[in-house]
């Protein structure tokens, strides 16, 4: 065993990957910003910083520990430092803090305070940046961003997207997404990771707090709430309850004394859509068709797919998300069971994520403009919202969910884990209770086989969608092959989602998942065909899975997306008798596209067709499908090659 | 220089295209990459970029934050006579300033806008031309005019702007 000394005190360490990892082992725990144990190392933010024998400041998270060095945590150059560097940091803030989302769970106003800051020597910044506000799901307000870069790490390196990123230098470095574009217009998937490593309030979850209270003191709507899975096992660490400690009933009762009509479970809609999905998959396994089948029970990874594997579209699975499901059955059977109009039903979705935000304002789960899951909550909004009302959470008294849809199998129930859905499904396949332990934990990507019917199944687990874009990759290039994919946008999958309290490190989301696996072990019924409400549906609704009706209801369709709005290449030609326009969108540039352009362009040159044949790129002709796309005098050409474009140009002329 | 007709920009574009294919697609020759293409558009328009994004593989905001990084790369349309007026110490001390103020007013720039209207010209600083002894110094895109004062250099513009016209005739 190595040691170093620390403070004067000896510390054994082994393979720690840095001091401030052996440090905050001591017991000590150092200051960081721009640290994340599961992102690269940064160095940016100056706060781990110790002082070695010889008197030189470094930075704990960039070095590695060695035997027999002697650091100093606190001296008094140390705390000097540190607080200057704090206050430089405050100097440039936007420091609103009363009036802050983030007020509570901002590490820079706790170490600030902390630290004993009480007075800042600088100027304020005079330039104050625009608010994006126009994603579904966050907010980014860049006059409290204090540029440690965990947002463009978390979403370059796990999530694989980079959607923003540093941009200008010196005084006017700022993160932003590309050409300082706004959110909605770059290809965001709102997972919101970004706003959960944020340490300010420069990156928050939008919320619906508003709206639900509206609703709440509205006589004339009945409020009707779905709590998903994931969320009864992080609830409670707000409150002084362990990571994994579950509290549904708790919550229940919070909600009713807030004044919802009714409560419901998410994990009944989550057995519906195991029905859907179970019946969908042996359906395409017996076609052989669209496999793997792809799970889309998570929308950020729906909208990944929309904007960067569009040939992948028709592998997704059709059925709704449990949350979408939910909200469907409600509006479109319950509210005429009970005697209600649509309008007058509001549904509020409690949910660990912020992209079911923007799940639940696509157009398609609307009818007339009217939403089927009006409002969406995240864990930290309902804690917040529990504040705000005044309810002591000690006082709370358990409370069972409402009938008839407060039932759900431990099938539903497990969804809010990585590994979950498929578990589901693999006990509907199987026929039993069956603990697949090889989907569960915490592997970035986990793969299993079952046997069905004699044939075997492979199926395969990813969370994160960095880890999900390598494995489509893979897919793509024929090395990998699978029946059933199971994919979840957040690390952990829901447990880990960014509207959950944080921190959501990796310790705790284990923690959170296994809670679910506890609560799965209670429950005498484990797969969703046993769930006796999901039957009654069946009976007095739907008929059977994948009919008419659940089509209708339960399942939708998906569109591929533009990654980034206003970036056609204009070349400015004169619009003359044929006008051509090549897609060199991701999709169609990687099927050859560019070859089309070219022969097109070497075509009108030789033959002097410049007056008569006007050609431009464009971005994307959102038919990415059947890549490459070409538009001829507005007519699209899919799946078009160089030859025979020429020939409809010889046509046309 | 890339003008507005089609036919130049299509062959621009066609030139982004060889640029990348010469240097290949690792993201490391990404800054060689934009030299080259912001010498062929005098500037690197957003939709070039978006383009090597996508032909790199790599992330629209990774090229536009290593585009706005440097001083060197323009994301603004430049001007046909790009104008650097020399900042260093040097020319500084000897009325960079004031030179700096009477093009500005001459080419009725506003604050933050660097280019003409009718894309003539572009005013811009530098730190440090390496030709101290010369300050201050003004460089008219290749040409290098010394010891410049706000008089010459106005002649020097009346100048550009009379043949611009005579040639338009």
């Amino acid at each position: 065993m190595k040691t170093l000394k620390i403070n004067g005190r000896e510390v054994a360490f082994s393979d720690e990957k840095n001091l401030l990892e052996v440090i905050r082992k001591a017991g000590i725990q150092l200051p960081t910003f721009c640290y994340h144990s599961e992102l690269s190392t940064y160095g940016a933010c100056r706060m781990c910083l110790v002082e070695d024998k010889k008197g030189n400041l470094i930075a704990a998270c960039c070095t590695p520990p060695r035997e027999g060095m002697e650091i100093k945590t606190h001296t008094l150059r140390l705390l000097k430092q540190r607080k200057m560097t704090l206050e430089l940091l405050l100097a440039a803030h936007d420091r609103e803090c009363t009036t802050c989302y983030k007020n509570s769970d901002c590490k820079l106003r706790k170490l600030a305070h902390d630290m004993g800051i009480e007075e800042i020597r600088f100027g304020r910044k005079e330039k104050r940046l625009p608010v994006d506000d126009s994603s579904p799901a966050i907010i980014r307000n860049p006059n409290k961003c204090i540029l440690c870069g965990d947002c463009v790490r978390m979403c370059e390196e796990v999530q694989g997207i980079g959607v923003i990123g540093f941009a200008y230098r010196g005084a006017r470095a700022t993160v932003t997404p590309a050409f300082n574009k706004k959110l909605s217009e770059v290809d965001c998937v709102d997972c919101g990771q970004c706003s959960s490593v944020c340490p300010t309030g420069a990156i928050v979850v939008k919320p619906h707090i508003e709206k639900v209270w509206q609703a709440l003191n509205d006589d004339s709507k009945v409020v009707i709430a779905q709590i998903a899975p994931a969320v009864r096992v992080a609830f409670g660490e707000a409150f002084g309850l362990k990571a994994g400690e579950s509290t549904e009933y708790l919550i229940v009762s919070a909600l009713k004394a807030m004044g919802f009509d009714k409560v419901f479970d998410t994990c009944l809609a989550a057995d519906l859509t195991v029905m859907e999905e179970v019946r969908e998959f042996m359906e395409r396994l017996d076609r052989g068709e669209n496999l793997p089948l792809f799970t889309s029970c998570c929308p950020a990874w729906v909208k990944f797919v929309e904007f960067n594997y569009p040939s992948f579209l028709d592998n997704l699975s059709t059925c709704r998300s449990p949350q979408q499901m939910f909200g469907s059955f409600i509006k479109n059977y319950y509210a005429g069971e009970v005697g209600l109009s649509r309008d007058n039903v509001f549904v509020v979705s409690i949910m660990p994520c912020t992209a079911k935000k923007a799940e639940a304002a696509r157009e398609e789960f609307a009818v007339d403009g009217n939403p089927d899951v009006d409002a969406v909550l995240t864990t930290q909004e309902l804690i917040r919202m529990v504040r705000e009302a005044g309810i002591v959470f000690e006082e709370l008294k358990e409370e069972s969910f409402d009938m008839p849809f407060g039932f759900a199998t431990g099938g539903g129930i497990i969804f809010g884990a990585t590994g979950g859905v498929t578990e589901a499904v693999v006990r509907m396949l199987d026929g039993g209770h069956k603990r697949f332990k090889e989907v569960r934990g915490n592997e970035g990507l986990k793969e299993a086989a079952v046997l069905k019917d004699g044939r075997e199944i492979k199926v395969a687990v990813v969370h994160g969608l960095k880890n999900a874009r390598e494995l489509l990759e893979m897919i793509k290039q024929g090395k990998a092959k699978y029946d059933l994919v199971e994919v979840m946008a957040c690390p952990g999958g829901c447990v880990g989602g960014a509207g959950q309290p944080v921190p959501a490190d990796a310790g705790i989301r284990e923690k959170r998942a296994k809670g679910l696996y506890i609560l799965d072990n209670r429950m005498q019924l484990g797969r969703a065909d046993e769930n006796p409400m999901v039957r009654m549906l069946y009976e007095k609704w739907l008929g059977s899975p994948g009919s008419e009706v659940s089509h209708k209801y339960l399942h939708t369709h998906y569109r591929s997306r533009r990654r980034i709005e206003g970036t056609d290449i204009k070349f400015g030609g004169q619009q003359g008798k044929v006008n051509v326009k090549i897609c060199i969108g991701t999709s169609c540039y990687l099927k050859g596209s560019y070859d089309i352009f070219k022969a097109v362009d070497r075509k009108i040159k030789e033959r002097n067709l410049e007056d008569k044949v006007s050609l431009e790129a464009t971005f994307c002709l959102e038919n990415c499908t059947s890549s490459p796309a070409v538009e001829v005098n507005g007519n699209i050409v899919e799946n078009a090659d160089a030859e025979r474009i020429e020939r409809l140009i010889d046509q046309l002329l | 220089m890339a003008t507005a007709t089609g036919h130049d920009s299509r062959r621009s574009f066609q030139r982004v295209n060889e640029i990348i294919e010469t240097h290949g697609r690792d993201p490391v020759h990404l800054i060689s990459i934009l030299q080259e293409v912001q010498n062929e558009y005098r500037y690197l328009p957003q939709e070039i970029l978006n383009y090597i994004a996508t032909a790199m593989n790599i992330s629209p905001s990774r090229v536009f934050g290593v585009a706005t990084f440097y001083e060197n790369f323009s994301l603004e349309p430049k001007g046909k006579y790009v104008i650097r007026i020399c900042d260093g110490t040097a020319c500084h001390v000897k009325n960079s300033t004031g030179l700096l103020n009477m093009l500005t007013r001459k080419l009725g720039l506003k604050e933050g806008q660097r280019t003409t209207g009718d894309l003539l010209f572009t005013l811009e600083t530098v730190s440090c031309l390496g030709a101290c002894g010369l300050a201050p110094v003004m460089v008219i895109n290749e040409e290098v005019h010394g010891k410049v004062t706000p008089e010459k250099a106005e002649q020097i513009i009346d100048e550009i702007i009379k043949k611009e016209r005579s040639q338009n005739d």
